[in-house]
C-alpha cells in the first residue's frame, strides 16, 4: 500500500514541476500567429497543390493575410467563391480571376502523325525528350508516354489509347498547372474557360516550316498566317511559323477557324455547325 | 597482373568485326551538311552565306567563346544554304549545307604524305594551332583540345596519358589508326607533350589489341618520354578519370579535373588530328569512323569527310541489313540511338553500329531486387539504384548528396541491371536537374 502511495506521489509531483517549467517555457518562447491565418486556411480547398504558387494551402493563407493588395494572389481550384469568402473574413478586396482550363495544343494523333521510329526506353517524357525529338517527324509534338497525367493530382487527366494524347476532363480541372510544369515539351497551356466554356485555340506548337511541319504531321499550324489576317480583333499572331490565338483578345467569332487549311486550330464547346453555315463550302468544294 | 582502374566496370563482348580492316577513304560525297553545334560549348558563328564558294579547309564557322571550335569546310563548293537540319536526336539544329564541286584543297594545306618529325612551333604557337584548326576530344566528347591543352595558373602538369584504349565494344578507328599512322601519332604526341612543356607520355591501350601494342612499343624507341601501358580489358577504361587510375595509379577528387593530379589526357584521333594540324596545316574536317554491326556485310573504318550523311556510310559497308532493329550513332554502350539514317557524320561520331533487331529492343523492366550489382560496377563509386530513386522521386538535394555529379554516364549499371532497370537514363535526368540547381545557386 504504502509503495503505491509513494509512487503516486512522487510522480504527481514529477507531473507538476514538468507543468510549472513547460508553461514557463511556453510563455518565454510564444508564437504569435494571426488567427486568420487559420481562419482562411478553413475555406481554402485544403488540396495542397501548389497551383496559386506557394507550397501548398497554409502557405498561401499566410500570404493573403500578411500582403495588403491581395488582387494578385488566386486560387485556381477554389475559384471566385473561395477567394471571396477569404477576403470577406481579411476584410480586403479581390478581383474576380477568369476561370481557367488546361488545353492540350497537339492533335498528331496516331493518324495525323506517322510514326517514323520506336521508343523502348524508360516511360518518362522528361527522359525520352533529353535522348530524341520524338518517335514521328515533329519534334515538338507530344510524345504521348503521360506525364502530365501522372502529375494530375485531381484525376482531371487520361491517356486516350487510340490517339495516343492526354485528353483533358473539363469539369475536374482545376487548373493549378502540375500538367503544364510536368510537360517537357511545353504543350499544355492554360487558357481562359471563356464564356459558356467556350474556346478556340491552336492545337500546335510546332515551330518548323510549313512543309517540314505538314510532312511529319496534317492537323500542323504551316504557319501561312491566313488566320492572322482573317481576324477582326488582331488576336492572333505569327512567330516562328506558329499561330498563337490571344484569348484575352479573341471574341470567339471562329472566322479563323474555317480558315485554317490544316484544321489546327480547334473549338471547344460550341453548338454544332448550322446549316447555313456549311453551304458555301460545299460550294467551294465544288 | 595487367593494371587496370581499381573500381568497379564490366567487359561486355568484344565483337571487334572491324578489327584488321584497313581505312578506306570514303569518296567526297555531293552534299555536305555541317552542323554548327558539333562540340561541347557554345556553338559556332557562320561566317559564309547562301552563294559563297568554300575550298576544303576553310573556315566557314568560327569559335563563338572560350568553350567553342572552328568549323572548316570538309568539301569545295558552293554553301546551298543554312538552314535546320534533323541531326542524330531527331531535333532540328542549324548546318551549313554545301554542294559538292571539285575537290579543291585550301593552298596552305600540305598534302603530301611525307612524315614531318620537326617541331619548330612554340607551344604557345601550337595551342594556337590546335585552336584555330577546330579541334576537339575525337573520342566522342568533343570537348575543344585547345581548353584543355591551357593548363590553368597555378597548376602544373606532369604526364600526358593518351587514349588508346578504345574500351566501346564493336569500335575500331582508333585501333586502325594505331596501327596505320604510328609514326603520326608519336609525332602529334610530342607536339602535345611541348605545348604542355611535360617530358613524360603514356599511351595506355588495352591487352585485346596485341598488334597496336606492339608496333606503338617499338616506335616509342625512337621518341623521347613516350611509354606504352598495355592494360586489362576493362569498360570505361576510356574515361578519362579511370584511365588515369589505371595508367598512373592517381584518383582524381570529386568534381575536380585531371589536371588537379597533374595529367591532361588525349584521344588518338586527337593525336594524329594535332599533327596534321601543327605540321600540314590542315584542320579537322574529317576522322575516322567505324562502321560495324552482327549483320553488317563488310564492316570497316573509313575515312570520311565532317558532314558525310550516315547512309552513305552505310552503304558502303554493304548496306542497311534486313534484320536491323536499331542503329546506334557511337559505341553500343554510350551511343544514341539514331532516328534517321540522313544524319551526318560530326566531329564527334567514333562509329556507326547496326543492331539487328533481336538484340536491339530493351527488356522489360522489372522491380529492383536490391542485388547491388549496380553499386559493384559502378567505376566511381555511385549507388545508381539509389540515385535513380531519388530523381525518379524528384528528392534533388539527396542527389547532390549522393554524388549524382560524379556519374560519367559509362552505363555500366544499365548494362549490369539483372531486372533491366533503366538506371542512366534516370541518373541523367537528375544530373541535368541538379546541375541547374547548382548553377544557379552559383548565380
Amino acid at each position: 500500500m504504502n509503495v503505491v502511495l509513494i509512487t503516486i506521489i512522487s510522480l504527481g509531483v514529477l507531473g507538476a514541476l514538468a507543468a510549472i517549467i513547460l508553461y514557463f517555457v511556453a510563455q518565454k518562447f510564444k508564437v504569435f500567429e494571426d488567427p486568420r491565418i487559420d481562419q482562411v486556411e478553413e475555406v481554402l480547398p485544403a488540396a495542397n497543390c501548389g497551383g496559386c504558387g506557394f507550397p501548398g494551402c497554409r502557405a498561401f493563407a499566410e500570404a493573403m493575410v500578411k500582403s495588403d493588395d491581395i488582387s494578385a494572389l488566386n486560387c485556381p481550384v477554389g475559384g471566385a467563391d473561395t477567394m471571396k469568402a477569404a477576403a470577406e473574413i481579411l476584410g480586403k478586396e479581390v478581383k474576380a480571376a477568369d476561370p481557367m482550363v488546361a488545353v492540350v495544343r497537339c492533335n498528331g494523333t496516331c493518324e495525323n502523325r506517322p510514326r517514323i521510329a520506336e521508343y523502348d526506353g524508360a516511360t518518362s517524357c522528361t527522359i525520352a525528350s533529353s535522348l530524341y525529338g520524338g518517335d514521328t517527324g515533329c519534334s515538338n509534338g507530344c510524345l504521348g508516354l503521360g506525364e502530365c497525367v501522372d502529375a494530375c493530382a485531381f484525376n482531371a487527366m487520361y491517356m486516350d489509347k487510340e490517339t495516343g494524347l492526354p485528353v483533358i476532363i473539363e469539369d475536374n480541372c482545376v487548373s493549378c498547372g502540375a500538367c503544364v510544369d510536368a510537360c517537357p515539351k511545353n504543350i499544355i497551356e492554360l487558357r481562359k474557360k471563356g464564356p459558356k466554356n467556350r474556346r478556340i485555340f491552336v492545337s500546335c506548337v510546332n515551330t518548323d516550316k510549313g512543309a517540314a511541319a505538314k510532312k511529319a504531321c496534317s492537323a500542323a499550324c504551316i504557319g501561312c498566317k491566313k488566320c492572322q489576317k482573317i481576324c477582326p480583333f488582331d488576336a492572333i499572331t505569327v512567330e516562328n511559323n506558329l499561330a498563337y490565338i490571344d484569348y484575352n483578345k479573341c471574341k470567339l467569332c471562329r472566322k479563323c477557324v474555317a480558315e485554317c487549311p490544316t484544321n489546327a486550330i480547334h473549338i471547344v464547346n460550341f453548338p454544332p455547325p448550322k446549316p447555313k453555315v456549311e453551304k458555301p463550302a460545299e460550294a467551294k468544294a465544288e | 597482373m595487367l593494371k587496370t582502374f581499381s573500381l568497379g566496370g564490366v567487359h561486355p563482348a568484344e565483337n571487334k568485326f572491324s578489327a584488321g580492316q584497313k581505312i578506306a577513304v570514303l569518296p567526297v560525297p555531293e552534299q555536305v551538311s555541317v552542323p554548327i553545334a558539333q562540340h561541347i560549348g557554345a556553338p559556332s558563328e557562320p561566317i559564309v552565306k547562301k552563294g559563297d564558294e568554300v575550298k576544303v579547309g576553310q573556315l566557314i564557322a568560327k569559335s563563338s567563346g572560350f568553350v567553342s571550335a572552328n568549323i572548316h569546310s570538309p568539301v569545295s563548293g558552293k554553301v546551298f544554304k543554312i538552314d535546320d537540319i534533323l541531326d542524330a536526336s531527331g531535333y532540328k539544329r542549324k548546318a551549313i549545307i554545301i554542294k559538292t564541286e571539285g575537290d579543291e584543297w585550301d593552298a596552305s594545306i600540305d598534302r603530301s604524305e611525307d612524315l614531318k618529325t620537326e617541331i619548330t612551333a612554340s607551344p604557345e604557337e601550337i595551342i594556337k594551332k590546335i585552336g584555330d584548326a577546330g579541334i576537339v576530344g575525337l573520342g566522342g566528347a568533343t570537348f575543344p583540345a585547345h581548353v584543355k591543352l591551357s593548363v590553368p595558373p597555378g597548376k602544373t602538369c606532369e604526364v600526358l596519358i593518351l587514349n588508346g584504349v578504345e574500351c566501346e565494344p564493336y569500335l575500331t578507328a582508333d585501333h586502325q589508326l594505331m596501327i596505320e599512322k604510328g609514326d603520326e601519332i608519336m609525332v602529334g604526341t610530342q607536339i602535345l607533350m611541348k605545348a604542355l612543356k611535360v617530358d613524360r607520355a603514356i599511351i595506355g591501350i588495352e591487352n585485346n589489341k596485341p598488334d597496336a601494342i606492339k608496333q606503338m612499343s617499338e616506335l616509342a624507341k625512337n621518341y623521347a618520354g613516350i611509354s606504352i601501358q598495355p592494360l586489362k580489358v576493362q569498360y570505361p577504361q576510356g574515361g578519362e578519370k579511370q584511365l588515369i587510375d589505371a595508367c598512373i595509379g592517381r584518383q582524381i577528387p570529386s568534381g575536380k579535373l585531371p589536371i588537379e593530379v597533374g595529367a591532361v589526357v588525349q584521344n588518338i584521333g586527337t593525336t594524329l588530328a594535332v599533327y596534321e594540324a601543327v605540321q600540314k596545316n590542315k584542320p579537322l574536317f574529317e576522322r575516322v569512323v567505324t562502321v560495324t554491326g552482327k549483320s553488317v556485310t563488310k564492316p570497316s573504318n573509313f575515312m570520311a569527310r565532317i558532314g558525310t550523311p550516315m547512309n552513305q556510310l552505310i552503304e558502303a559497308a554493304g548496306g542497311l541489313p534486313q534484320d536491323t532493329g536499331k542503329v546506334i550513332g557511337g559505341g553500343p554502350m554510350m551511343g544514341k540511338a539514331l532516328v534517321s539514317t540522313e544524319v551526318p557524320i560530326t566531329k564527334g561520331s567514333s562509329g556507326i553500329l547496326i543492331m539487328p533487331k533481336e538484340i536491339a529492343k530493351r527488356a522489360k523492366m522489372e522491380a529492383c531486387i536490391r542485388c547491388s550489382k549496380c553499386v559493384s560496377v559502378c567505376p566511381m563509386g555511385l549507388s545508381p539504384y539509389l540515385l535513380m530513386t531519388v530523381s525518379d522521386k524528384a528528392v534533388w538535394d539527396r542527389a547532390e548528396e549522393e554524388k549524382i555529379m560524379d556519374c560519367i554516364e559509362c552505363g555500366s549499371c544499365s548494362f549490369t541491371c539483372p531486372a533491366n532497370r533503366p538506371l542512366l537514363d534516370y541518373i541523367r535526368l537528375g544530373k541535368g536537374k541538379v546541375g541547374q540547381i547548382m548553377r544557379s545557386r552559383t548565380k
